[in-house]
């Protein structure tokens, strides 16, 4: 399995090397073949409500995100979009005061079950956030590797060298920081570090990746080989992604799902979910064609 | 105010002699707050040329390597040295790892329970309480045990972590709660249990800060007298070992040889003068070492 997902990034690889040339704007990411065996898994909520404290965030949410596919979450801000991003690897219980009702499933196994520990399920269930956020003391080479050296697993060097370029190449990283990799991870541009964050998340081989906004504080290039790389990886991963950036949605995306909420101080509540390409050409919803159209009020 | 330029109306200051006036204000305010901070500064050069200048005439080998010789006075202060280096390191064994873990029970763990509320509220009182009740304090404690009259390093270093520790807390307290949320969330999101983010992450980007807080407590604590003088007591040879006998510190003995000074007075003054400067060599060499601490490890955290 190792050895396939190899060739696939070696070829990933001649692609990023014009990548800082200015690319056609919607040029549809290079999938790579589906020979991987990896079998990403379907992360699955039904009737989820959300609170912080008193206030419920999110309610009535019922959404399958399906493996193999970018799945976005778009909606106007303070829709709870990002609360139930965060519910899914069970970070939302970290607010406090924060509660979670309904379930969610991943491939089948309920993950707020009794028992289950919520440090398991981030193992499975990885993230990438709205600020790149390499840890500041560490290396390049240290930021990949921190998922598997601050879990405390022993490894050979050689094992870990080989994780460390497969994540970075896998985040078309490896080319541009293979010379530095003991420099800090804090010394990188925006757009680099926001990658690395990506090649931390995946060194540790998760089932899902969910991204918070992950191009808000990058220039539109930075964004751009973030979304190729959206694409590639879906390939190994169940995606959901956060976005304000309805051009993105619509480049980066398979299936869309639109949040909206009432009035402010309601919760908010998943409008429409489909095809990322109905969604925006013929969504069932009026308040969709709204938000997607940009009329929206 | 006249320009040769012709100012256009827009930008013409506004009539009434209005800028003038604001000029003059901003002029004696300027002034008032240079002249606050030369009031400020004047008693601290004047004190330490006071020190520098009354010290550095007792301060040669004999005080910094000998020991007090009898009634005729004479000798130097290397167990009071030696005393204060060695007090100064028990109470830091005691007071670094009880401020930091309470600092950390604060940040990390304590939410807005209650017990937090009461720690933190206790903790403010603490760094208010006055040196001398620690030192009865100590005093107390350990007469129940080992009864009146003893004295020991021990001890000293005991009522010193009273004072110690709470500054200890404040300090880490602040610097931990500065380390950005987003890079515990980045930890969990990894799948990292809690405590090895903290120890991980959390202690490791806070570094540099924490050990500035640990070397600004410790300045604080080193020149201690009162509590000391109750607790380690006076004598006249060098005393390695805390757990046994009296112990001198600088502080202590500049007070001693001061108050009762031997047969040719002025000696004993200088060696108190001496001893004093030595003393702030040691807080200004502590405050060095945390400089270059806080400069070799500070991580920038945007």
């Amino acid at each position: 399995m190792q050895g396939a997902a190899g060739a696939t990034r070696a070829e990933a690889e001649s692609t990023e090397q014009q990548m800082p040339a200015s690319q056609p704007a919607a040029a549809p990411a290079p999938t790579s073949p589906p020979a991987d065996e990896r079998r990403a898994k379907t992360i699955e909520a039904c009737d989820l409500n959300l609170f912080y404290g008193d206030f419920q965030a999110v309610e009535g949410v019922g959404v399958t995100i399906e493996p193999n596919k970018v799945t976005a979450l778009i909606g106007s801000s303070g829709c709870g979009k990002t609360t139930f991003l965060r519910s899914l690897n069970r970070m939302h219980e970290l607010t406090p005061g924060a509660r979670v009702e309904g379930r969610i499933t991943l491939d089948g196994h309920d993950i707020y079950a009794k028992g289950v520990d919520p440090v398991q399920v981030r193992r499975l269930v990885g993230m990438v956030f709205q600020s790149p956020n390499p840890f500041p003391t560490m290396s390049v080479y240290e930021n990949v590797a921190a998922g598997l050296t601050l879990n405390g697993g022993r490894m050979k060097k050689a094992e870990k060298d080989e994780i460390v370029e497969r994540s970075l190449r896998g985040a078309h990283l490896w080319n541009e920081v293979k010379d530095r990799l003991d420099k800090p991870g804090s010394g990188l541009s925006g757009g680099q570090q926001q990658r690395l964050c990506i090649a931390r998340a995946i060194a540790v081989e998760p089932e899902v990746l969910l991204m918070d906004e992950p191009c808000s504080a990058l220039d539109p290039v930075a964004t751009l080989a973030i979304e190729d790389l959206i694409g590639e990886l879906k390939s190994r991963y169940t995606i959901a992604i956060v976005t304000h950036n309805m051009q993105q949605a619509a480049r980066a995306s398979d299936v869309t799902a639109f949040f909206n909420l009432e009035e402010t101080g309601k919760p908010g509540r998943l409008v429409e979910i489909g095809p990322t390409e109905t969604i925006f050409t013929s969504p069932k919803e009026q308040a969709t064609e709204d938000y997607v159209s940009g009329r929206f009020g | 105010m006249q320009t040769s330029v012709d100012i256009p109306p827009l930008l013409a200051a506004p009539a009434g002699g209005s800028l003038w006036r604001r000029k003059l204000v901003n002029r004696v305010m300027t002034g008032l707050v240079v002249l606050a901070f030369v009031l400020a500064l004047l008693p601290l050069f004047s004190l330490l040329y006071q020190v520098v200048s009354r010290g550095l005439p007792g301060l040669d080998w004999e005080f910094l390597t000998g020991t007090p010789r009898g009634i005729v006075g004479g000798g130097g202060a290397a167990h009071a040295i030696v005393g204060t280096v060695v007090i100064t390191a028990v109470t830091s064994i005691i007071s670094v790892p009880i401020g930091i873990m309470a600092a950390i029970y604060l940040t990390e763990y304590g939410g807005k329970g209650r017990l937090r509320r009461w720690l933190t509220f206790f903790v403010d009182v603490m760094t208010g309480i006055p040196s001398i009740v620690a030192g009865l304090f100590a005093f107390a404690l350990f007469a129940i045990f080992l009864g009146p009259g003893i004295r020991l390093g021990l001890m000293g270093a005991v009522a010193l972590s009273v004072l110690m520790i709470p500054i200890v807390i404040r300090s880490s307290e602040e610097v931990l709660k500065i380390v950005p949320n987003q890079l515990r969330e980045a930890s969990y999101a990894l799948g990292t249990p809690k405590w090895r983010t903290i120890v991980k992450v959390v202690l490791p980007t806070a570094f540099a800060g924490l050990v500035t807080g640990v070397m600004i407590a410790v300045a604080r604590i080193v020149g201690e007298t009162a509590p000391l003088l109750v607790t380690t007591g006076i004598v006249d040879s060098i005393n390695t070992n805390p757990f046994e006998g009296r112990m001198q510190n600088l502080a202590v003995y500049a007070y001693s040889e001061y108050r009762t000074p031997g047969v040719m007075k002025q000696a004993s003054y200088d060696r108190a003068w001496a001893a004093a400067l030595t003393l702030i060599a040691i807080v200004m060499v502590l405050n060095l070492v945390a400089r270059l601490v806080y400069r070799r490890y500070r991580t920038e955290i945007r």
